[in-house]
């Protein structure tokens, strides 16, 4: 192991999963993730582990469900679309405190839309399409080698949490190749074990019904009391994100996956210029890292978001800095891709507007 | 002797067993149980066979056979 | 003095919220015999569908999975591949099976699952109050069909063991009901045949049972019996539609 070697992002996922013990692959092909299906399909039958193409995405995610309750690491991966067909499964799975690991790798929408890369389902992973009360541990890597990483990372987390946890990608980090190391795969120590409430070997303990509903009174807020207490450890130690050059900024940016690499080339350029610029990237989408942000508010007064959407992140950051700051838009989406030139150009408006202005580039 | 025993309580007095009964010697009873329905009485036990087609066809484990 | 018919151990002592003459309990039971009979309780999965069903967690005295609706097929699926040790029963009603869950029902045939499917059909939707089901037969009356189905508006009713008997991951097929001691122990022989083929890793099977809802077909249960003979088992006919290892009826 450790050996570095070329990888396509989607690929890269593949590795990470199968390194880290995912017995059960379940997906449905959907552009511009079928290169992760497709090295499943592959890898899992070479490791003599359970792949299904599965007849659509909502079974996908059901049969995520049902590999998960009985104790096993499993996944499944899809793009928009196939995300908001799986919302329902999700939040069965939330419901019922399952680990499921599961990958989005965005394209443009609404509806169909199209197959470039975007980060319109912003709200989608972190706000849920699903129904109920939950929240999923969202990661949003920046290059191959995270997507490898982090897809290792979030296996981890879903067990230790008893939840669903995912890799926010775009259809660039997806497709593009990078050189990648094959970090080995350290499972973790303290994983609490699945014995006590996998099904179908209960061996050693009564009978147990793996549910989302609790119909007696009280009982379903009682569960989502639970569930809230669960969250906010998870927000507790999970956090993670990355700040660059922010001690001394005027203006910080915001931005995760592809965006936070071309706001940080404009960083570099806008420094060279002269500007006080800064970038907090976020690694974690949920949860969010609102603390960092609203202690750069304290001195910080302008951020600008930079996003592949028109206008979702920056929602999180505006409600982070609660009012504290002005936080701006450079925002492009369904495969535009923010352009250095044109955020170093409002990099200087920003720098250069008065009084309440909140400036947005559309 | 076969015989049955009918838990009272746990009739919801569907006669299933009624019809099912080969010796037609089950019927509802006039009295009511805790839930307010009639439940099944056997009323000529000495009759049994034990056949267990009354307790075969009812849908809510009332009756227990003996043979 | 022995006994010779009681409670499964399969099964819990609860009293069960069904109706009178509900076929859920007869079906619940024969499920439950059969999981002792083939000492299966520590390895057993029932799913619990969505509809009247949704409750069988309460009886059922194994391990027991709710499924989101239409879905219990693909559930089974991943909890068959995940621990193929696990003995899976796929229980669902007519709305699950056959009208929201159609696509996993016939790709699970077709990937020949090895699990038990049973399907309960009592052409109507139970627990939301009595809507039309995709088994709902021409001229009866739902909720949501109130002068009787039209088949210009709403189609036909389905039969599902014919349209899933001829894909080639089946294992068997059969159509029983519980209206009599004959017709089940008939179906409890059917429900047995299918667990064999789970346990023999065959493929999949399926187990239909015309049930009757009295509630919503808006009759006593022996009328419910009555009618179910008549109308029901005149358009479902009873039978084995496929057994891969060519029994006969």
């Amino acid at each position: 192991m450790n050996e570095k070697i070329l990888m396509k992002g989607n690929e890269a996922i593949g590795e990470a999963a199968v390194q880290a013990g995912c017995q059960c692959y379940f997906g449905y092909p959907i552009t511009p993730q079928n290169e992760l299906t497709a090295y499943m399909s592959k890898r899992m039958i070479e490791e003599d582990r359970v792949f299904i193409q599965s007849e659509s995405e909502i079974a996908a995610i059901n049969m995520c469900f049902g590999a998960a309750a009985v104790g096993v690491r499993t996944m499944t991966s899809s793009s928009g679309p196939g995300i908001s067909l799986k919302q329902e499964g999700i939040s069965y799975i939330a419901g019922a405190e399952l680990p499921v690991f599961y990958v989005n790798v965005m394209r443009g929408g609404p509806g169909l839309g199209n197959i470039a890369p975007a980060q319109s389902d912003y709200f989608q992973c972190t706000r849920g399409g699903g129904h109920g009360d939950y929240r999923v541990v969202v990661y949003a890597p920046a290059d191959v080698q995270e997507l490898y990483d982090y897809t290792m990372l979030g296996f981890d987390v879903a067990d230790r949490y008893r939840n669903p946890s995912m890799v926010a990608a775009d259809g660039i980090l997806g497709q593009m190749m990078e050189p990648l190391v094959l970090n080995e795969y350290k499972p973790p120590t303290d994983l609490p074990s699945k014995a006590p409430w996998r099904l179908g070997d209960p061996a050693t303990r009564e009978p147990l019904w793996m549910t989302s509903v609790h119909l007696g009174e009280g009982k379903l807020e009682e569960h989502n009391l639970r569930l809230q207490a669960k969250y906010d450890e998870i927000a507790k130690n999970e956090v993670r994100f990355e700040e660059i050059m922010v001690d001394d900024a005027e203006i910080v940016m915001v931005a995760y996956g592809t965006s936070a690499r071309i706001a940080r080339s404009a960083m570099v350029r806008a420094r060279a210029e002269g500007m006080k610029v800064g970038l907090l990237r976020p690694i974690t989408l949920w949860p969010f890292p609102d603390a960092k942000i609203l202690e750069l508010a304290d001195r910080v007064k302008n951020f600008l978001v930079v996003e592949m959407s028109l206008g979702q992140l920056v929602e999180d950051v505006r409600l982070a800095v609660c009012g504290k700051a002005r936080v701006h838009l450079h925002g492009r989406t369904a495969g535009g891709v923010p352009e250095e030139d044109a955020v170093i150009a409002q990099l200087k408006q920003v720098r250069d507007s008065k009084g309440d202005e909140i400036l947005r580039n559309f | 002797m076969p015989k049955i025993e009918v838990d009272i309580d746990r009739c919801k007095g569907c006669a299933y067993c009624v019809e099912a009964c080969p010796q037609k010697i089950l019927r509802l009873s006039e009295t009511f149980n805790n839930m307010g329905y009639h439940p099944v009485e056997c009323f000529e036990p000495e009759k049994c066979t034990g056949c267990a087609f009354c307790a075969m066809m009812c849908p809510d484990l009332v009756i227990e056979v003996y043979k | 003095m022995e006994r010779v018919f009681g409670m499964p151990e399969a099964m819990k002592p609860e009293r069960t919220l069904y109706c009178p003459g509900c076929g859920h309990g007869i079906a619940h039971r024969l499920v439950a015999e059969l999981v002792d009979e083939f000492k299966l309780r520590e390895k057993a999965i029932g799913i619990a569908p969505v509809g009247c069903s949704v409750f069988a967690d309460k009886y059922w005295n194994f391990d027991v999975i709710s499924a989101a609706h239409g879905r219990a097929p693909a559930v089974a699926t991943g909890m068959s591949r995940g621990n193929p040790d696990c003995f899976v029963i796929c229980y669902q009603g007519d709305g699950d099976l056959a009208a929201i869950g159609t696509a996993e029902t016939i790709h699970a045939a077709n990937r020949g699952e090895h699990f038990v499917t049973v399907f309960i059909n009592n052409a109507i939707y139970g627990m939301t109050g009595g809507q039309m089901a995709p088994t709902t037969l021409v001229g009866q009356r739902s909720q949501t069909c109130q002068l009787g189905r039209d088949p210009a508006i709403m189609g036909y009713p389905i039969r599902v063991c014919e349209l899933v008997h001829e894909l080639p991951g089946v294992a068997f097929v059969a159509r029983g009901t519980v209206d009599s001691p004959k017709h089940v122990l008939k179906t409890r022989s059917y429900l047995k045949k299918a667990f064999e083929m789970a346990l023999g890793r065959k493929g999949w099977s399926l187990v239909e049972i015309i049930s009757p809802c009295p509630t919503n077909w808006g009759m006593t249960p022996l009328k419910a019996l009555e009618w179910m003979r008549k109308e029901m088992l005149e358009f479902y006919q009873l039978g084995v539609f496929a057994d891969c290892e060519g029994g006969q009826e």
